[in-house]
């Protein structure tokens, strides 16, 4: 094994241990001195989820989140020096974790926060105008062909859970009476949007969920709110399309022909 | 080897003022405040996202200041070869941003395609001097610029190693043409760490190439043995020891002095805290320049 790869191993490893080859000035024992550096990487990592998932964290407390967060790092170090989107495997983990089987809905809550990440630093791009909209919508004989970019920024997550509920419960001072309030087991979406420098979170109805999921992977409208509709009869494409056009998550409008406005 | 085609030092560099490491706590306070400051520093790897926030304000400030990338994520001194898709990340930073300085550690931090999200050491031994050099050779040819090469914090040694830290990076230095990013605490945590004088450690780099200067501040931990062990934790002020290091670092640089970088990275304080700082600084090479004009008349 080469030096590195048992420097590696004996930083991730539960057990402390130390790595041989290590010298001292004074002859004392190198494993006080290696756990420094043991202790860097873990309180780092530890440090880049509870900074990525501070609503996970908050829903199991501190402690049980950084024993969950340590193990998981243990498991799933970073394979990028570009920790922003470390943790994406995170809700997964969470769900395999037998300790947080009590909390069904906690993987969701952290699926939801990664997205929020993503959301933040996603590229950016400009919303379509409020003139090109209107042309749009002066010609509703063109609507059913019509073809949208949504913004880059743009996420949408469907949960059996009230994750929305449940990350905008944190959002306030008082959490506790916000929590006291929520029925988790009531199945919700969310759609996540950069509005200017903020990310936005959008409690929205399954239907526009999957309304929005179809235009993302490049249906015209008609065609997605005829698939909206067969999952959600009460699909509102009127509503839908309004919450899309106020967030501004529109950057693209294409005509059947596929010139952009 | 040899030094790269293009010389990073044929453009305009920092100017050898203060400057302070940018935090995104403090990104809107910049902007209102537009404080006098030589330059700001920023960590490569949280900007290499594709858009929003970080960007929107790292652009703004940028066009108002002077602007050092300092990279934490190259593992320069790794045993694996250099991270191809990480040097293309870094070329497209530095080409978007052009920053007037680019620097990274002596130390590694990736293994086998782990990232370890730490800065990590190697031994001072023939065959890590040749990958070194390598490394550093490759940074400079693909980004077709001069890098420096920090000093690093330590903690242990390695029983392998056959050289002394600062002939190692004596030798990188004449090897590479690579500049020296001279971290003064760093030099103090080390030399405290491993029992030796920090004073001589500073006389034993090659200071004509030093391009920057880091403060920093460490937190105080002993061994088994109950001698001190520094920690470089960059969350808390600098100390007086390692300002007294500095002036006496600044006293043997060449006529120019040096960029001098506060950083901070744990316990961030309010942006006037870490000004001040950089301010302590500016004083501080007023005060040798003073000195050697007086020289200079006597």
């Amino acid at each position: 094994m080469s030096p590195q790869q048992a420097f590696a191993d004996s930083l991730l490893a539960e057990q402390a241990t130390c790595p041989p080859g290590l010298a001292t000035w004074n002859g004392s024992d190198p494993a006080r001195r290696f756990a420094v550096y043991r202790n860097n990487v873990m309180v780092s990592l530890i440090d880049a989820l509870a900074d990525t998932f501070p609503v996970t964290q908050a829903l199991v407390g501190e402690e049980f989140f950084r024993a969950m967060a340590a193990a998981f790092a243990r498991a799933n170090p970073p394979r990028s020096p570009v920790m922003a989107h470390y943790g994406a495997g995170f809700a997964g983990f969470i769900e395999e974790f037998p300790p947080a089987a009590g909390l069904p809905y906690l993987a969701d809550v952290a699926r939801l926060e990664v997205l929020r990440v993503q959301t933040y630093h996603a590229a950016d791009a400009e919303s379509v105008s409020d003139e090109a909209i209107a042309l749009l919508l002066a010609e509703p004989g063109r609507l059913p062909a019509a073809r949208f970019t949504l913004h880059p920024s743009l996420r949408i997550m469907e949960s059996h859970h009230a994750v929305v509920s449940l990350w905008a419960a944190h959002q306030g001072e008082d959490v506790d009476s916000a929590l006291a309030a929520v029925d988790v087991a009531q199945p919700e979406s969310a759609l996540l949007l950069r509005s200017g420098l903020d990310v936005e979170t959008y409690r929205i109805t399954s239907g526009t969920a999957k309304f929005i999921r179809q235009l993302q992977v490049g249906r015209g409208l008609g065609a997605a709110v005829e698939l909206a509709l067969a999952a959600d009869a009460a699909f509102d494409m009127a509503e839908a399309l309004g919450l899309l056009i106020r967030a501004g998550a529109i950057s693209g409008i294409a005509n059947p022909e596929g010139e952009q406005a | 080897m040899r030094p790269p085609a293009i010389d990073g030092n044929s453009a305009p560099g920092l100017p050898a003022r203060g400057g302070v490491g940018l935090k995104p706590e403090h990104f809107r306070d910049i902007l209102a405040s537009a404080p006098d400051i030589g330059f700001f520093e920023i960590h490569a790897e949280n900007y290499m996202v594709d858009g929003g926030p970080f960007h929107h304000y790292l652009g703004r400030i940028r066009e108002k200041y002077c602007l050092s990338i300092h990279g934490v994520g190259l593992s320069i001194g790794g045993e694996s070869p250099l991270d191809e898709d990480h040097l293309d990340r870094l070329a497209r930073l530095l080409d978007r941003y052009q920053p007037e300085s680019f620097s990274e550690h002596l130390a590694w931090a990736s293994h086998g395609g782990t990232f370890l999200n730490d800065l990590l050491p190697v031994a001072y031994d023939a065959a890590t001097l040749s990958r070194v050099c390598a490394h550093v050779c490759h940074v400079q040819d693909r980004l077709k610029r001069r890098m420096l090469l920090e000093n690093p914090a330590t903690y242990l040694e390695f029983a392998a190693s056959t050289m002394a830290e600062t002939e190692f990076i004596a030798e990188v230095v004449k090897r590479t043409g690579c500049g020296l990013l001279l971290d003064v605490n760093n030099v103090y945590v080390g030399c405290v760490n491993h029992h030796r004088d920090p004073s001589h450690y500073i006389r034993s780099l090659p200071l004509d190439a030093v391009g920057q200067i880091h403060l920093a501040g460490f937190a105080r931990d002993t061994d088994v043995a109950g001698d001190p062990l520094l920690i470089d934790s960059h969350g808390a002020p600098v100390a007086q020891a390692v300002w007294d290091l500095y002036a006496y670092a600044l006293e043997r640089l060449g006529p120019n002095l040096a960029p001098t970088l506060i950083e901070r990275d744990n316990d961030i304080p309010a942006f006037p805290v870490l000004l001040a700082e950089a301010h302590r600084a500016e004083a501080i090479m007023n005060g040798v320049k003073a000195g050697r004009r007086q020289e200079a008349l006597a």
